[in-house]
């Protein structure tokens, strides 16, 4: 295996509520390869979306990186100063939101921010930086002419364009994509998804992409991690992690899932809800919710182990994994569990 | 499309909803012009039936809906229930369709007003048709259980803050539910939730339907959702219907050139799908200033001539209506 | 429900604000007991003559007497009278005109809202000062027309301001929902609308106080305030006319001045508790 672009280890982040913390991500750790696309899946408050922010090192005021490392290109994100994070921010690290409209600045013409990440951040001259936006632009699939428009005149999937463009601007090495297709209609969505897979081949760029959707995660990743209530409870190869879930939550969520190309069957929702991360269950935090609980889940927290290969999951019966997938299948085994 | 002989319970005759943009001056000075958000649509319910309304943001699908419930007066067409012309509709009469006809909204975080218990909000609907306030109890208990809100006494006197979207949603349907409507309209109803959740809702709506053989209507972007649901879809289009008939045959074989583009680009959960170039142009639709003749035709990849300057008509095929001069026989 | 009527008292000076009030109405209501004279009295000394002048303490005058022989203590007594009379029913009318003209607006929009609010922008072109006072020397001096000509104004910038709360509050989705489970126009402005707006009403209320109370005292200091009612703007006037400022009657015109000033600004302090209730996020 190849050294990894960024590699993160135990990495918790915290939230102050109050007098005390609540712990939004505990103990992440996964890697992401060099041109790979890592898809980050998990409920809203699972801590995804922290987890995407805090490696840009840009979080609410409240919260910080409570321990653990996460090491880009050799360096650790959490260790380093706020000066040397500014420098590795949009150069190395770039960021495209869920919605481009609350990053563009409505009074200036998308052009002209460019060329102002480009001139400013970049240090090119303005000829350069003009070349540069329109060699961008055509990456990302916009005809240059439109440089000279205003965000507003821009429809949704196309500012997400937009963004994608700003956040490529300065050649980064990993962009972290924080929903950036779920405002989109299908269509504009699948566009999007195949801009970024294209842009991933031919610059080699690698792609942390945050999404809700497995069906997202299925079209682009090469890998996934899956988050619940704050932590990792399974990470793998796209393909292996989906046909074959290890994790009880990662199946419960295949089946609550439409899916258009199989027949219409029937959909099985998870029973419940997540747990609040102020005062979470001890042991497993999906035990509540989990069809398969034993008693030491309620008890212990389980330890992310190896499945099949690089394919992990915190689960104690992941041993089971196989039985477990089989007995999944029926929407009965997701009733209320006792 | 069922061969009944029953009335319909719902039918649209070239339904219109235009918007004027711009100011009183822009009026004045005749600058003004219309968004048409529905732009003649036509179709009919028949009692039991449930519909998708399917298409992208800015189809016409949710003002479609809201015209459905008089939330919008059409400005063009008839809009009948019963038989009835409902823009006619006012005091006693409008006051009797509101119980008959309902709206399920698309977000639940919004649609309670968070000073209301949700005892209050069940309430209200109850002394609108002037129920009995001694049957309140029994009516709310028995919405709750209807949409699954297992231990329903626990909820009654909490405020919307305390509960979660699933639960929220599920309020949401109870007051649609409460007066026992007809016809309901479900607006995008599970958009806003978690994934996990949304099944959940899912089968509560179509436990409902089982149940009380109501008639529905369900808006979404999402086919595969539309699927879940109904029997029949109606896809739209820049305030048009392009293509209407059963869900599994438009999923299976869509005859419209953007039903196609749509049933392609639908992402499905496995790792081996198709990463085909989509059958569409770029570009997205503009609701103020949609192209002439058929309004998909700049991103349509068959469009020729006569697409350009004449609206395509529907034409029946089999048990399916198509807007397209593709599809159009020759004349 | 009720949480939009209640008092702001989770704001030290809000709570400071509604303890000055709860004195001016205490020295309101009791002032007959409290005050030691009738202010309009001409009184005169032990020694038959005019008690003109007198400083404070002097044959048991607390805060002396005025140049026209006249208790000030009694005077500041009866003048909390009049001050929370106009203060009071001016914030009140304000407060019920600008709320039912900006829900009424706000909810029906069309012609309705157009004809209101240039209504409204006729008020805004009206110079307030001179509008009152020519109001109330046409009807005649009385605390009454006075009230009413600043009504007839102030309610201006609450009927804006309430009508763009409602606005907001009209597309708000439970408000559409309670329309399609077949709440009336009247049934959704009571429970849905008004709730919400109420806090504001208050908030424009509480500065309408301060506003009418320093009105009135302008209009009885430039000699056009009801002859008959002991106002502490009254007295400020009096004590001007009497030259009382190169006399060093301090203890004449600094009394009522301060009482304005501390009842002005009590309820400010009372409308920054409402504002805390509307914006909490103000607060920093």
């Amino acid at each position: 295996m190849t050294e990894p672009l960024l590699s993160l280890k135990d990495l918790s982040i915290a939230y102050k509520v109050g007098a005390h913390d609540t712990i939004a991500v505990e103990g992440a750790t996964f890697d992401v390869q060099p041109g790979s696309i890592v898809g980050l899946v998990g409920e809203s408050g699972c801590g995804k979306t922290t987890l995407a922010r805090s490696l840009t090192r840009v979080l609410a005021a409240n919260a910080r990186i409570a321990g653990g490392e996460a090491v880009f290109c050799g360096q650790d994100i959490v260790a380093l100063s706020e000066r040397a994070m500014n420098g590795l921010r949009w150069r190395e690290i770039a960021f495209i939101p869920q919605s481009a409209m609350n990053s563009l600045d409505p009074v200036y013409t998308v052009g002209s921010q460019l060329a102002e990440v480009l001139t400013r951040r970049g240090g090119m001259a303005r000829a350069a930086a003009r070349k540069r936006s329109e060699e961008l632009f055509e990456w990302v699939g916009i005809e240059t002419n439109r440089l000279g428009d205003y965000p507003h005149q821009f429809s949704g999937g196309m500012r997400q364009r937009v963004a994608i463009a700003l956040a490529l601007a300065l050649d980064p090495k990993l962009i972290i994509a924080d929903e950036p297709v779920t405002a989109l209609d299908v269509i504009v969505q699948r566009q999007i998804l195949d801009q970024l897979r294209e842009l991933k081949e031919r610059l080699g760029i690698s792609v942390i992409l945050v999404t809700h959707d497995i069906s997202v995660v299925a079209y682009v990743c090469d890998r996934v991690v899956v988050m619940y209530a704050g932590r990792v409870v399974e990470t793998g190869p796209m393909a292996a992690t989906l046909t074959a879930p290890a994790h009880p939550y990662t199946m419960g969520l295949r089946n609550a899932f439409p899916d258009l190309a199989g027949a219409a069957g029937e959909l099985t929702p998870i029973e419940g809800s997540p747990p609040d991360l102020a005062n979470p269950p001890a042991g497993c935090r999906f035990a509540p919710r989990c069809p398969f609980a034993e008693a030491r889940c309620r008890t212990d927290a389980p330890e992310l182990l190896p499945y099949e290969g690089d394919h992990l999951a915190a689960c104690h019966r992941i041993a089971e994994a196989e039985a477990l997938r089989a007995r999944a299948v029926a929407s009965e085994t997701w009733e209320i569990p006792a | 499309m069922r061969d009944t002989q029953d009335p319909p319970l719902i039918k649209l005759e070239a339904a219109e909803l235009h918007f004027p943009v711009g100011g009183i001056l822009a009026q004045l000075q005749g600058r003004s012009t219309v968004v048409k958000a529905v732009d003649g649509v036509t179709f009919e319910l028949h009692r039991g039936e449930s519909v998708g309304l399917l298409g992208e943001s800015g189809c016409g699908k949710t003002s479609t809906g809201r015209m459905l419930v008089r939330l919008d007066k059409a400005t063009g067409g008839r809009v009948e229930f019963d038989g009835e012309d409902i823009s006619a509709l006012s005091g006693d009469a409008l006051k009797r369709f509101r119980s008959r006809v309902q709206l399920i909204f698309q977000n639940p975080f919004e649609a309670l007003n968070p000073r209301f218990t949700i005892r209050d909000v069940l309430a209200e609907p109850l002394e609108n048709a002037r129920i009995p306030k001694a049957e309140h109890e029994d009516r709310i208990l028995r919405a709750m259980a209807l949409v699954k809100l297992g231990d329903a006494t626990q909820f009654m006197d909490r405020y919307p803050h305390q509960l979660s979207g699933g639960q929220l949603q599920r309020i949401v349907m109870a007051r649609a539910l409460i007066l026992e409507p007809e016809f309901v309209v479900a607006d995008e109803p599970v958009s806003m939730l978690d994934v996990s959740v949304r099944a959940g809702v899912l089968n509560v709506f179509r436990d409902v339907r089982a149940k009380t053989g109501i008639t529905a209507i369900y808006i979404s972007h999402d086919l595969a959702l539309v699927r879940y649901v109904c029997e029949r879809t109606i896809v739209m289009y820049l305030g048009r219907i392009v293509e209407d008939g059963p869900t599994e045959d438009i999923v299976a074989n869509p005859l419209h050139p953007y039903t196609q583009a749509l049933v392609a680009a639908v992402p499905v959960p496995h790792p081996d799908q198709s990463h085909e170039p989509l059958p569409i142009g770029r570009g997205a639709p503009d609701p103020r200033n949609p192209p002439s003749g058929c309004t998909f035709r700049d991103r349509c990849p068959r469009a020729f001539d006569r697409c350009a300057v004449e609206a395509p008509g529907p034409t029946r095929i089999q048990n399916r209506i198509v807007h397209c001069h593709l599809h159009a026989p020759e004349t | 429900m009720m949480g939009s009527i209640r008092l702001p008292l989770h704001d030290p000076l809000a709570v400071i604000g509604l303890g000055i009030y709860l004195f001016f109405i205490f020295m309101a209501v009791f002032a007959p007991y409290i005050a030691t004279h009738d202010p309009n009295e001409i009184l005169f000394t032990s020694e038959f003559a005019l008690a003109a002048d007198l400083t404070p303490g002097t044959e048991g005058y607390i805060l002396g007497t005025t140049t026209l022989g006249r208790d000030i203590f009694s005077q500041i007594v009866w003048g909390a009278r009049s001050a929370l009379l106009i203060g009071l029913t001016a914030a009140f009318m304000v407060a019920l005109i600008g709320s039912i003209v900006g829900i009424v607006a706000g909810y029906f929009g069309g012609w309705v809202d157009t004809v209101l609010m240039r209504l409204a922008d006729v008020a805004f072109g009206i110079p307030f000062l001179p509008f009152v006072i020519v109001l109330a020397a046409f009807l005649e001096p009385s605390i009454w027309n006075v009230v009413i000509a600043m009504a007839l104004v102030l309610w201006r910038d609450t009927g804006r301001v309430i009508r763009s709360q409602t606005l907001t509050l009209r597309n708000r989705v439970y408000v559409e929902a309670a329309r399609v489970s077949g709440s009336s126009d009247l049934k959704i402005i009571l429970r849905h609308i008004a709730p919400n707006v109420l806090p504001l009403s208050f908030l424009y209320g509480s500065i309408a106080i301060g506003w009418a109370i320093l009105t009135e005292a302008s209009i009885s200091f430039l000699g056009f305030g009801d002859p008959d009612s002991i106002s502490w703007g009254y007295m400020l006037q009096d004590a001007f006319a009497s030259q009382a400022l190169s006399k060093g009657s301090y203890y004449w015109f600094v009394p009522p001045g301060f009482l304005i000033i501390l009842i002005v600004s009590a309820g400010f302090f009372i409308s920054r508790g409402y504002e805390q209730i509307l914006f909490p996020k103000l607060d920093r």
